[in-house]
């Protein structure tokens, strides 16, 4: 029996490592200025956690199987354990852990402590039972004011956020269900929700937060490449959850005022 | 201590409802929680079956239950969360082992209240039927999942099942916390004042000190759950607005103002996280018990054990927000956060290493119940491993609510927590019914299980990193998640064949509880109390006398001893600790 936990324990341990390790399946296509940092902190995570799983796994099977008991006479080794060993392990753990962490938090201090920069995109994404919806805010710069009591998610755009039109600001704000990015310049995210939590995940571009009813919360990112990339809600808001869907397109600057400029027209 | 112990016991009952129903045995009553586990299990699993199956047959009609819509499949994933985590890992390891082998393994004849005891029971009881009225009301059981996050389970038009449905499941957790809160008092006052004579705090076996620990923890967490719940029944009903601000349902302003839903996921989670290491304690404390016992050989640094189990207590109460990073929640929070679930990684790695230590140099016995402490160690290091990923805050931005997470937590508090049930049942079922289970089927069983739970759950690593969301009912709205349909047609595949095979432990478990062969007293020549009285234990749990202990309680291969194991009862003189 001992060789039969070795034999399963080392092809569980070699399966799912030769998975992880042959990247078959793995994180999608990074295009945002911070992909490459997150996914570097996520290969290094993944290797170091990758020898420790492969080296524990492996001391587990090996044990089981070379001190197996073939009858029951003879004794084990009479040892309450060893205090150095504790002290070493603990360090060594604690080291790796922290230190991984500290590692990674430059990322996170600069994605989520500093404002967007001056001269940044605004966006307003809106989420809804379930649909997302996003607003620029037109060449004065400026949100004109939503009143709920205005809100009709049946009629889309402008009546699905409540956009008040009587509001100088809001006569030329855009409101789209497609989100259009110029490439490579700062966006500076404003997500708010009306009914329930919900989640802007953009999985290109390693970027999610949830948008929460009573809050505007603010974030940045950079998109990087041209294309179109998928939106998915992350946090479960009502059964329409799994097609709450949505798509950015990221485009030239120059294309992006063009579409800018043709959805000023609409109106 | 031993004073005090005779003053507990109470005559033995007779007539059928005081024995078996109304019992305040805690032996008796330790067998309900465990078939109270039991039938919630198999419901738990029967949900998760058809909810593996919609993923990929979306449009599939079964027989008996119909098609699966996706307001359907919420629900089911709702009441299979919250099943699972109160009704499975918190009542069996706890309510059900903890209280049959708590008292007998510290020497006392009962648990210090019994009739705390038995009502603790019963209100648990009360719970579970309420929580499964939720199925048969109108619009259901709700589908805010088992985390109920507010404004969605605060609102009563925010969904199907969101009416009297999700007034049901919060009520049936409400009073799950009561329960708790008993028998986490039960529990604390037991272990502190009705230890034998001898049983010092550091001669107790590693399975008390973490049904101890987690009592500790069940009395912090469920109180604030319980103020939590409350707090939210009086949104749903009497309009207060605790957890929703203003907020418009499907156009419809609703009268709320003020209300926060980050507050409900606070209190939520302070809860939640420590009801992590509620579920995975006991399991912890049983696999120490059967890797000492079955490798013969003491446990490796048992006072690092126990500091690490109060240090994983300690710390499970200051990590709640890792599962807040994307919520909205203060950055510079997140990062305190993340330092200290860091930190909760040294004291899991710790007992990991003493695990193998104890292996190491060890002859080891490979009967059932310690091939389910190997597995527990090895599920116990795949689930860990994944929790420095998720403990950034950064590499959260790209997992977190995807499948990532989800495999993450069913393997560590999941399976790793029912594999340190699975361990405990074939380790003390003689114990307890005074009959074997089968041997080979256990062996066949744990096989089976093992890879099984493997073949399911690690997949959903590949299918978290290429970003499939948690909670989907079905994939096809979103263009990147069609090429994942392979990888989770297999994952189900594996599940059916994994839930199957349980049909093995459940014909073994009642099979040998009357055909089985009959069980010695001592048949695994373990070293603890429970294994010095008969089998099973009398009324009282030692017919009379009160055990004396003398040693600590893994002292296997002591030199010079005349066997290669020393009873904790067996008088000084024998060269041991």
């Amino acid at each position: 029996m001992g060789l039969v936990l070795l034999a399963i324990i080392w092809l569980i341990t070699f399966f799912s490592t030769y998975f992880f390790a042959a990247q078959t399946w793995w994180l999608p296509h990074g295009v945002s200025t911070a992909a490459p940092w997150i996914d570097h902190q996520f290969a290094l995570t993944y290797g170091l956690m990758g020898i420790v799983f492969v080296a524990a796994q492996g001391a587990l099977g090996w044990l089981a199987w070379k001190y197996r008991a073939e009858d029951n006479s003879g004794r084990a080794e009479y040892s309450h354990g060893n205090t150095t060993m504790e002290v070493a392990w603990t360090t060594l753990t604690a080291i790796l852990f922290i230190g991984l962490n500290l590692m990674g938090s430059h990322v996170w201090a600069s994605e989520r402590f500093e404002p967007a920069k001056v001269g940044s995109v605004p966006v307003e994404v809106t989420g809804m039972q379930f649909a997302w919806y996003f607003r620029y805010p037109g060449n004065d710069g400026k949100y004109g004011r939503t009143d709920p009591k205005l809100m009709d998610p049946s009629a889309g755009n402008e009546a699905a956020i409540g956009l008040d039109t009587a509001d100088p600001a809001a006569k030329d704000d855009v409101i789209t269900g497609t989100m259009y990015l110029p490439v490579n310049r700062e966006v500076d995210l404003t997500l708010k929700a009306v009914d329930v939590i919900h989640s802007f995940f953009v999985p290109s571009f390693r970027f999610k937060q949830d948008a929460v009813p009573g809050l505007a919360i603010h974030m940045h990112f950079t998109p990087t490449e041209i294309g179109e990339y998928e939106i998915a809600c992350a946090e479960l808001c009502g059964l329409g959850h799994y097609k709450m869907h949505g798509m950015v397109h990221v485009v030239s600057q120059a294309d992006f005022d063009k579409w800018l400029a043709e959805r000023e027209a609409e109106k | 201590m031993a004073t005090s112990a005779t003053t507990h016991a109470h005559a033995a009952p007779q007539g059928f409802i005081r024995k078996y129903i109304f019992s305040l045995d805690h032996k008796v009553i330790g067998i309900q929680y465990i078939f109270l586990a039991l039938t919630a299990v198999m419901v738990g699993m029967f949900l998760s079956l058809l909810m593996r199956i919609h993923m990929i047959w979306p449009t599939a009609v079964l027989p008996l239950v119909g098609e699966i819509r996706p307001e359907t499949y919420l629900s089911l994933l709702t009441m299979h969360g919250t099943i699972m985590v109160f009704f499975v890992l918190t009542t069996a390891p706890q309510g059900g082992f903890g209280n049959y082998f708590l008292p007998i393994q510290i020497g006392a004849p009962d648990m210090a209240f019994p009739v705390l005891n038995m009502l603790s029971f019963w209100t648990t009881f009360v719970a579970f039927v309420v929580m499964l009225a939720a199925f048969f009301v109108t619009g259901g059981a709700p589908l805010h999942g088992w985390t109920g996050y507010a404004p969605l389970s605060a609102l009563t038009n925010s969904g199907p099942g969101e009416q009297l449905g999700a007034d049901l499941w919060v009520t049936s957790i409400a009073i799950f916390c009561i329960a708790s809160l008993m028998g986490a008092l039960n529990f604390i006052t037991t272990t502190l004042d009705l230890r034998a004579k001898g049983m010092t705090m550091f001669r107790m076996p590693l399975t008390v000190w973490a049904w101890f620990i987690t009592a500790i923890l069940g009395l912090l967490a469920f109180g604030v759950l319980l103020s939590a719940g409350i707090l939210l029944l009086l949104d749903r009903n009497l309009g207060t607005s605790f957890y929703v601000p203003l907020v418009v349902v499907n156009g419809q302003v609703m009268g709320h103002k003020g209300g926060s839903p980050l507050l409900w996921q606070h209190l939520f989670w302070f809860f939640g996280h420590p009801e992590v290491y509620i579920a995975i304690l006991p399991g912890m404390g049983v696999a120490s018990q059967l890797l000492s016992t079955f490798a013969r050989k003491p446990i490796f640094g048992y006072k690092a054990m126990v500091y690490a189990i109060m240090a994983i207590g300690l710390l499970g109460f200051v990590v709640w927000g890792h599962h807040m990073f994307m919520s909205g929640m203060s950055p510079y929070s997140a990062f305190a956060f993340s330092i200290m679930t860091m930190c909760i990684g040294v004291p899991s790695a710790i007992k990991t290493f003493n695990w193998l230590g104890t292996m190491y140099k060890a002859r080891i016995r490979f009967q059932t119940p310690m091939l389910y402490a190997i597995g527990f160690v090895s599920l116990f290091v795949s689930g860990g491993l994944s929790g420095p990923f998720l403990a950034q805050p950064v590499l959260d931005i790209p997992l977190h609510d995807t499948a990532f997470v989800v495999a993450h937590f069913h393997l560590i508090m999941g399976v790793a927590a029912i594999f340190g049930m699975f361990a405990g049942t074939y380790y003390w079922f003689p114990k307890m019914f005074g009959r074997m289970m089968n041997e080979t089927w256990g062996r066949i069983h744990f096989v089976i299980t093992l890879i099984g739970t493997y073949c399911i759950f690690m997949p959903m690593h590949y299918l978290g990193m290429a970003a499939q969301p948690r909670r989907y009912s079905q994939f096809t709205e979103v263009a990147y998640l069609q090429h994942l349909m392979p990888l989770n047609r297999f994952i189900t595949y594996m599940a059916l064949i994994t839930i199957g095979a349980q049909i093995i432990f459940i014909v073994n478990l009642f099979w040998s509880m009357f055909k089985g062969p009959k069980a010695s007293d001592n048949p695994w020549e373990s070293t603890t109390l429970e294994w010095t009285t008969t089998t099973p234990p009398p009324h009282d749990n030692f017919g009379g006398h009160t055990p004396v202990v003398y040693h600590g309680p893994y002292e296997y291969a002591v030199p010079g001893a005349a066997k290669d194991y020393v009873m904790q009862t067996e008088p000084a003189g024998v060269t041991a600790h």
